[in-house]
């Protein structure tokens, strides 16, 4: 049944590409006729070298020809048939990666928080390519194995239907034989895939963590766990090698048999007048020609469930919902600065409610600062007010209009973001700044970074803003990572911002000199802060304070502090010993 | 290439018994086609049907013999290829962890486990092919070559010029097509990346509203990709027909020239169809050949890239001498600077300082300043590139490797924790130590609380890189393992970064209770952490511009001075 559909969605994968599969099928139909042909003509040639002085060199040279001739078809054939192949295969992976990615781009958040990217990663790398390397097997030696089958076959019925049907009775058994191995040793393949992961998972740990190994003098000990690993799988690994190794030689014993029992049988054909010598030859190089296909089929069954499982995945990533559609009708309300939550209630698991009935109204400039202890749940307010997530009750309006009214593009373009989490896309500096703004004079970038107080920093690169930035930025420091993202929020200036822990690895010198520059951002801005460092939101119009998701206090700095609550001793253990 | 020689040696008796049987099966796939041509030539002509059901029974009974040498020899190349592979991979650990840091930051440390991973894998399936295939393919060809000759000396010829052909063919489309192979693997890395990015960056892309434009960069690495698959599938697919010609091509040969022959009387017809059948045989196994060939050639390059690590020198040497007696001086730095391998510039430049026993040191600068290259110096991660670092009054370089972790106990940045349990981490630190020294040092990090409140305490899983423990919880645990070693000298680089003033307040008294001749370096960005110090290091642009305690810095130092305003503006002001 699922096995059904996933080859439907397959085939609909290859409808665009049913010509090129035509031609390849033609192609290998011409390939497999020519191979099959070209024996009988040998022999037939031979057949006109009958001794000393009794050759017939015309004919010979007319079959010669024909040789020549249906040679270069055949070659050609091959040639056309895995040009095809290859066309059909990489591009059916080419649009399947293409899905994916556009998938990605609208999944809700909450499934990408949720689930590993690692395994994102594998679905649309390695599940692709497996999916091909079987597809493209499945193609190239399915299409010519099944159709070598039917036409030896059939010659050899013509022949004679006696033998034909020992060989087709025989042959199917190294089929099974290949499957009787082969479920035996999946126990052993997925036993060394775990102890591999396991080991991977270690080799990861104590690579990357290096620092703490040494640090610690453990190298003898992590060398230790390390071996029992290790020799655990190398136990596996030699089982799996080895019983997977059976296949061919169990196969090739079945095809050895049959021709032994095809020759004996046409021995005594021969012996009885049945059959010529020549035509015992052509049965014998027939029953190895129609073996051959069943033992490739073998292996390409195994290859094809792999690509079908990965294929499968695949499947499964695109039939996530999609994060909820805009609104058809979007609305988009004059740019103000005034958000306001009203009774708003959200939780990300059913079973724990974070926010339940939270209100607030933010006057356009106004700076709303969100305080509290590590894991209190700050971010979720800016899920909610980017619209990350939706919330559960209530309403968010922003200039006076639901966002959910509006389209995330319109609603995402009136806030400038930067999160604690620096990113930066592969491509030069220049880029990431403008990275809002495509159409970016190179007057407003530098302008921008120089706000940012990047613009030092970027000159010292060797190449300056064309340096190119791979892997999200490593060779930059976190710091300068932070001010790069700063200087891509500065370009846009949009109306209302958010800044998420901002600071938090940028040393306090240069924070200063970019709160500066943020205070001048936040000039007439509405703006939400998070921030651990308590100094730099004191002069926010509105401070939240959360603990565990919930808003406990809300108020300026002199309210909060003069009410001794929560908020008071945070601020005070800032100072606890200076 | 010298390494798996060593390993070879190791499976001397499998290395070679292994292609030994793979050999006698081959034999005996040599031998089939005479006993046919017996039974056609003696059995059938003679109408002798005891011969022929003796020999099919030779048939049948060759076939059981090719199996049980197939399965033995399958048997040893596996245990040769998995026993060398198991080899490698602790060799190659032992080597990463006798590596420096400085040799580490080299090469990479993703790099390095792709090598123990996927590269040692590559070598394990290359040397179990190498094992099966590489006896068997070239006796089958020569062999058939030498059959041919056995023929007819002429038509042989053309045999040799044909096996040199088909080589040329066979290894051209392999070294043609082996670069692009490696081409397209860098397209694929493209598109990985580009995945990899827009995953992490799902938030800025959607809130800079850029989710089409990354829907196209990813579509041009992908289309990029096929292009080059599709170039590289061009160069491969024209090996099989172009064999195929060459195959045709000497077989019509052989008919025009074999008919001349027997017309003359020189050969029987015969000898032409074994002719005919050994070309063909020729040609499969050098496909088989080609196979092996490329699985080798990628397998000679995994090996060429785990030798690159194995023949990388540690740069750092050890005397072998315990460390010395106590001395009053815990950290002396004589006119230290440090350039990192490969850096065009120096990250710390001409650093002098002295740290007595029991003092607790502030270092506090911006970022890129220096700060942790500097307490990484006196964990001997690096060596001065001038200048001396000392330790209890001698040279550092004299400390044996075992004795530096009992002497210095370093909380880095990133707090790392491994896969076991709370406790299995503690004890990375003092093996020995009890129950109650454990939560002796859990409740000086301030994480006593939160270990109590896990259901297993102690026991509580850690998952990879502690990933089921928040920033703070970590770093707190990270330092509690670092108390348990009681080293002299304890160095926290910023490691408190993650937790709340409340939080980062107690771990700085609590850390007030350690015993008087501890050491303490400590690294912030904020300045009323190390306020108390009592020497504080003020590091700027890799050069300390400020030695001294906070009061006199606040006159001395205006980088210091700087620093300190920007955190407690609003408290000088008032």
């Amino acid at each position: 049944m699922k096995y059904k559909e996933t080859l439907r969605r397959i085939l609909s994968f290859a409808r665009p590409y049913r010509l090129l599969i035509l031609c390849s099928l033609v192609c290998a139909l011409l390939s497999v006729a020519a191979q099959l042909l070209l024996p009988v003509i040998f022999g037939d040639a031979i057949d006109f070298m009958l001794g000393e002085g009794n050759v017939d060199f015309a004919s010979i040279l007319r079959l010669l020809a024909v040789i020549g001739i249906v040679m270069v078809i055949a070659a050609l054939a091959q040639y056309c048939m895995a040009l095809c192949n290859n066309r059909v295969t990489h591009s059916i992976c080419r649009d399947f990666r293409d899905l994916v990615s556009e998938k990605l781009q609208r999944l809700p958040l909450s499934y990408l928080d949720t689930h590993r990217s690692g395994d994102l990663v594998s679905r649309m790398i390695t599940d692709v390519d497996t999916f091909a390397d079987g597809l493209l097997m499945g193609f190239t030696q399915l299409f010519t194995g099944v159709i070598t089958i039917v036409c030896t076959l059939g010659i050899m019925l013509i022949l004679n239907p006696l033998i034909a049907l020992a060989v087709l009775i025989l042959t199917p058994l190294s089929f099974f034989v290949a499957k009787f191995i082969a479920s035996r040793t999946h126990r052993f393949f997925r036993e060394q895939t775990l102890i591999r992961g396991e080991q991977t998972a270690l080799i990861n740990e104590l690579v990357e963590g290096q620092r703490v190994v040494k640090a610690f003098g453990h190298e003898k000990q992590s060398l230790q766990d390390f071996d029992e690993v290790n020799e655990r799988l190398a136990d596996v690994s030699l089982k799996a090698t080895f019983f997977s190794s059976l296949v061919n030689p169990g196969t090739r014993l079945v095809n050895n048999i049959v021709y032994a029992v095809v020759m004996l049988i046409s021995a005594f054909y021969a012996m009885a007048g049945g059959i010529t010598i020549g035509q015992v030859s052509i049965f014998l190089s027939y029953a190895s020609q129609y073996a051959k296909p069943f033992n490739e089929i073998s292996g390409v069954v195994t290859e094809l469930q792999n690509a079908f499982t990965c294929a499968q995945r695949v499947f499964n990533l695109l039939d996530q919902e999609d994060q909820i559609p805009d609104d058809p009708q979007p609305v988009s309300p004059p740019v103000t600065g005034r958000v306001s939550l009203d009774h708003v209630a959200f939780q990300y698991t059913p079973d724990r409610p974070l926010i339940t009935d939270f209100s607030l109204q933010v006057k356009p400039g106004q700076r709303i600062a969100i305080v509290g202890p590590t894991g209190c749940g700050k971010t979720t307010l800016i899920n909610l007010l980017m619209r990350f997530y939706d919330v559960d009750n209530g309403t968010i309006t922003v200039d006076g209009a639901d966002i959910r009214r509006m389209t995330r593009h319109d609603l995402r373009g009136r806030y400038g973001m930067v999160l604690q989490d620096t990113w930066l896309c592969n491509g030069t500096i220049r880029e990431n700044i403008a990275y809002g703004k495509e159409n970016a004079t190179e007057e407003e970038i530098i302008a921008a970074a120089k706000a940012a107080y990047a613009h030092s920093f970027i000159r010292r690169l060797p190449q300056g803003y064309d340096t190119v930035i791979t892997g999200n930025g490593q060779s930059l420091s976190a710091g300068e990572r932070q001010l790069l993202c700063i200087a891509r929020a500065m370009l846009c200036l949009p109306p209302m911002l958010i800044l998420d822990e901002a600071t938090s690895s940028i040393d306090t010198r240069t924070e200063m000199k970019i709160q500066a520059a943020f205070n001048r951002m936040m000039e007439g801005r509405t703006s939400f802060i998070v921030a651990h460092r308590l100094s730099t939101i004191r002069e926010a119009d509105v401070i939240l304070v959360m603990r565990d998701g919930h808003i406990v206090e809300q108020g300026r700095h002199e309210e909060l502090l003069a009410r001794g609550g929560f908020y008071a001793t945070l601020y005070h253990s800032q100072f606890a010993e200076a | 290439m010298k390494y798996l020689l060593t390993y070879f040696k190791k499976f001397k008796l499998e290395s070679i018994l292994a292609p030994l049987f793979k050999m006698l099966e081959a034999g005996f796939d040599l031998i089939v086609p005479l006993v046919v041509a017996n039974m056609i030539d003696i059995g059938i002509r003679s109408h002798d049907t005891k011969y022929i059901l003796t020999r099919f029974g030779i048939l049948i009974a060759m076939a059981l013999l090719g199996l049980a040498c197939s399965f033995t020899a399958q048997y040893f190349a596996a245990k040769a290829a998995t026993g060398s592979a198991k080899g490698l991979r602790h060799e190659l650990l032992a080597k990463i962890q006798s590596l420096s840091f400085t040799e580490m930051d080299t090469i990479g440390t993703s790099t390095l486990i792709t090598r123990m991973t996927s590269d040692i894998n590559q070598v394990q399936n290359g040397l179990n092919m190498f094992l099966r295939l590489f006896m068997r393919s070239p006796f089958i060809v020569f062999g058939s070559m030498i059959m041919a000759f056995t023929i007819n000396t002429q038509l042989a010829l053309i045999f040799l010029a044909a096996i040199v052909v088909l080589f040329i063919i066979v290894f051209g489309v392999m070294l043609l097509s082996n670069p692009m192979y490696k081409k397209v693997q860098g397209k694929l890395d493209a598109v990985t990346e580009a995945t990899r990015e827009n995953l992490n960056g799902v938030r800025v892309i959607r809130a800079f509203g850029r989710e089409k434009t990354q829907i196209e960069r990813f579509a041009a690495a992908n289309d990029t990709l096929l292009r080059s698959q599709l170039r590289v599938g061009h160069v491969v697919s024209i090996m099989n027909p172009l064999t195929y010609v060459v195959v045709n091509g000497v077989i019509i040969l052989i008919l025009w020239l074999g008919s001349q022959k027997i017309n003359a009387g020189l050969m029987l017809s015969g000898d032409v169809v074994a002719l005919i059948n050994y070309i063909s045989q020729i040609l499969v196994e050098l496909v088989k050949l080609a196979n092996l060939v490329a699985v080798l050639g990628r397998a000679v390059a995994s090996m060429g890239r785990i030798g690159q690590v194995l023949d990388t020198p540690s740069s750092m040497s050890f005397a072998g001498r315990a460390a010395g007696g106590a001395s009053d001086v815990a950290v002396q730095f004589d006119h230290v600077s440090l350039r990192y391998a490969g850096a065009g510039a120096e990250s710390l430049t001409d650093i002098t300082f002295t740290a007595t026993r029991g003092q607790t040191i502030g270092i506090i600068g911006g970022t890129g300043s220096g700060k942790s290259s500097l307490v990484h110096m006196i964990a001997r991660f690096y060596d001065a590139t001038q200048g001396r670092v000392y330790l209890n009054g001698q040279p550092i370089a004299d400390y044996a490797r075992e004795a530096l972790p009992r002497t210095v106990a370093l909380v880095d940045q990133k707090p790392l924790l491994f896969a076991g349990t709370i406790r299995s981490n503690l004890l990375w630190a003092n093996p020995d130590a009890t129950d109650e020294q454990l939560w002796q040092a859990l409740e000086l990090a301030q994480a006593a609380d939160f270990v109590r409140q896990k259901p297993h305490g102690l026991d509580e899983k850690v998952e990879q890189g502690g990933a089921n423990f928040s920033g703070g919880q970590k770093q707190r645990l990270t330092i509690a393992r670092a108390l348990l070693s009681r080293a002299d000298v304890l160095i926290l680089d910023d490691s408190s970064s993650a937790l709340d003033y409340a939080t980062d307040a107690a771990l700085r008294q609590a850390l007030k209770t350690l015993p008087a001749s501890t050491t303490v370096f400590m690294v912030s960005q904020r300045a009323g952490s190390i306020a108390h110090a009592d020497q504080i290091l003020v590091l700027d642009d890799g050069r300390l511009v400020g030695h001294g305690q906070h009061q006199e810095l606040l006159q001395s130092c205006p980088v210091y001075r700087e620093i300190y305003e920007s955190q407690f503006k609003e408290e000088s002001l008032s």
